[in-house]
């Protein structure tokens, strides 16, 4: 299960927060083909954001054909995004790179700006 | 009328006393069912009178307010109605006000609801009302209101006297009776920016009269906040809101009625920009959905 966290003054319209971090969550393999996402009441229940929000969000999931809305059940993962879930062995060593680049001295703002460069440079023209 | 309409007002206007002055004047809109609207305006514009002339608690000088498709007392049994000072008997205690709930609906009520928004608070079933503080007093009077499972909500400053955290718990449950029943739910508050990620419709009301009313994207989209050099300033078809000079530039909240000439920046105003704008501008023209369609 999926818990979102709505920033009201992060600029970005709330459902695409919700969109962002649903495929988020697909991508490091934390939703999986089946799961359940949580109900427009539990959402709303829990962010106090309006419910037809919550819907506008899934609309957008499932035109992208990222999950399918099961009458009276609720809504499901179709398929999962990416192939780096969180248990993958290039998260590993991610994390050992994170860890060294802290202990080396580099601030968060250091790391931050020099795996842009390198994903810049090697994902170039790729869609985000 | 059909019955997607929760709330529906012509030319209406309420004064009170025969030679007082007009809490409200030429009110028209119509708040589609289901909606969440904030009703939002400073002190004094007419918004609790509004709601009372909702709830049926008070009678329109001129003009109609239809309620769920009939009239306001009509409704009253599908309408939930919490007063800014949320009354309740301070000597009965919480499960005992409930018991009060249900003998005066008893066609309605669900005691599953009411308890729930209860329990939500932590409350001790057997504490008097006059012991609970006000964020608890609000969810008592809140579970009282939702207990009879009202078709319509309507809600007078509800978050006045409560701390953020019991703020965003009362959204949460109200946004929760939306999802599971389709709940209309009107609610007054002058403080805009704590609606905006809550409500899809909004209805502002300014000197006893409606200024802006609608769905709140529509709003947002049908305006635009431009600046530009003030020298060559011609905003020619496009209605001003609102238009300020400082030094060279000039900035302004426009409605554009067509595509702007170049050597503007444009950009999306926020809720709360557009509301401000209209009420610094008494005189702007106003902006309701009949208008706007």
């Amino acid at each position: 299960m999926v818990e979102y966290r709505i920033d009201r003054h992060s600029g970005v319209a709330t459902y695409v927060q919700i969109v962002q971090q649903t495929k988020q969550a697909l991508r490091l393999g934390l939703l999986r083909p089946g799961d359940k996402l949580p109900t427009a009441r539990e959402v709303v229940e829990a962010t106090a954001i309006n419910p037809n929000t919550v819907l506008k969000a899934y609309r957008e999931l499932e035109r992208e054909g990222l999950v399918e809305a099961r009458r009276g059940l609720g809504t499901f993962v179709r398929r999962s995004l990416g192939a780096a879930p969180a248990d993958s062995p290039l998260r590993a060593e991610l994390e050992e790179w994170a860890r060294r680049a802290r202990a080396g001295g580099l601030e968060r703002d250091d790391v931050a700006a020099l795996f842009t460069a390198v994903l810049d440079k090697h994902f170039q023209g790729d869609p985000s | 009328m059909s019955s997607d309409t929760a709330l529906r007002a012509d030319a209406l206007g309420k004064r009170f006393g025969r030679r007082g002055g007009w809490a409200l004047r030429d009110c028209a809109f119509r708040l589609p069912a289901g909606r969440v609207c904030a009703l939002v305006g400073p002190n004094g514009a007419g918004k609790s009178t509004l709601l009372a002339l909702a709830a049926g608690l008070t009678a329109p000088t001129e003009g109609a307010l239809t309620v769920l498709g009939t009239t306001p007392a009509e409704a009253r049994p599908r309408v939930g109605y919490l007063a800014q000072d949320k009354p309740l008997y301070p000597q009965l205690t919480v499960a005992e006000t409930l018991r009060m709930g249900a003998a005066l609906n008893p066609e309605r009520w669900d005691p599953a609801v009411a308890e729930g928004v209860v329990a939500g608070g932590d409350l001790d079933p057997a504490a008097r009302v006059r012991t609970l503080s006000g964020g608890q007093r609000t969810r008592v009077a809140l579970a009282l209101a939702l207990g009879k499972r009202p078709e319509l909500l309507l809600l007078d400053e509800p978050m006045a006297d409560l701390d953020p955290l019991a703020r965003h718990d009362l959204m949460g449950t109200l946004m929760g009776q939306v999802a599971r029943y389709g709940t209309t739910i009107v609610l007054s508050s002058h403080v805009v920016a704590e609606l905006e990620d809550s409500c899809d419709h909004l209805l502002l009301v300014g000197g006893g009269r409606v200024r802006l009313a609608g769905e709140i994207d529509e709003l947002l989209a049908a305006h635009l906040r431009i600046s530009g050099a003030a020298a060559d300033a011609d905003l020619g078809p496009h209605t001003v809101v609102e238009s300020r000079v400082t030094g060279r530039q000039l900035s302004a909240l426009i409605r554009p009625a067509g595509p702007l000439t170049d050597g503007w920046r444009a950009t999306a105003p926020s809720l709360e920009e557009l509301v401000l704008a209209h009420l610094r501008s008494p005189n702007a023209p106003s902006l309701t959905e009949e208008r706007a369609a």
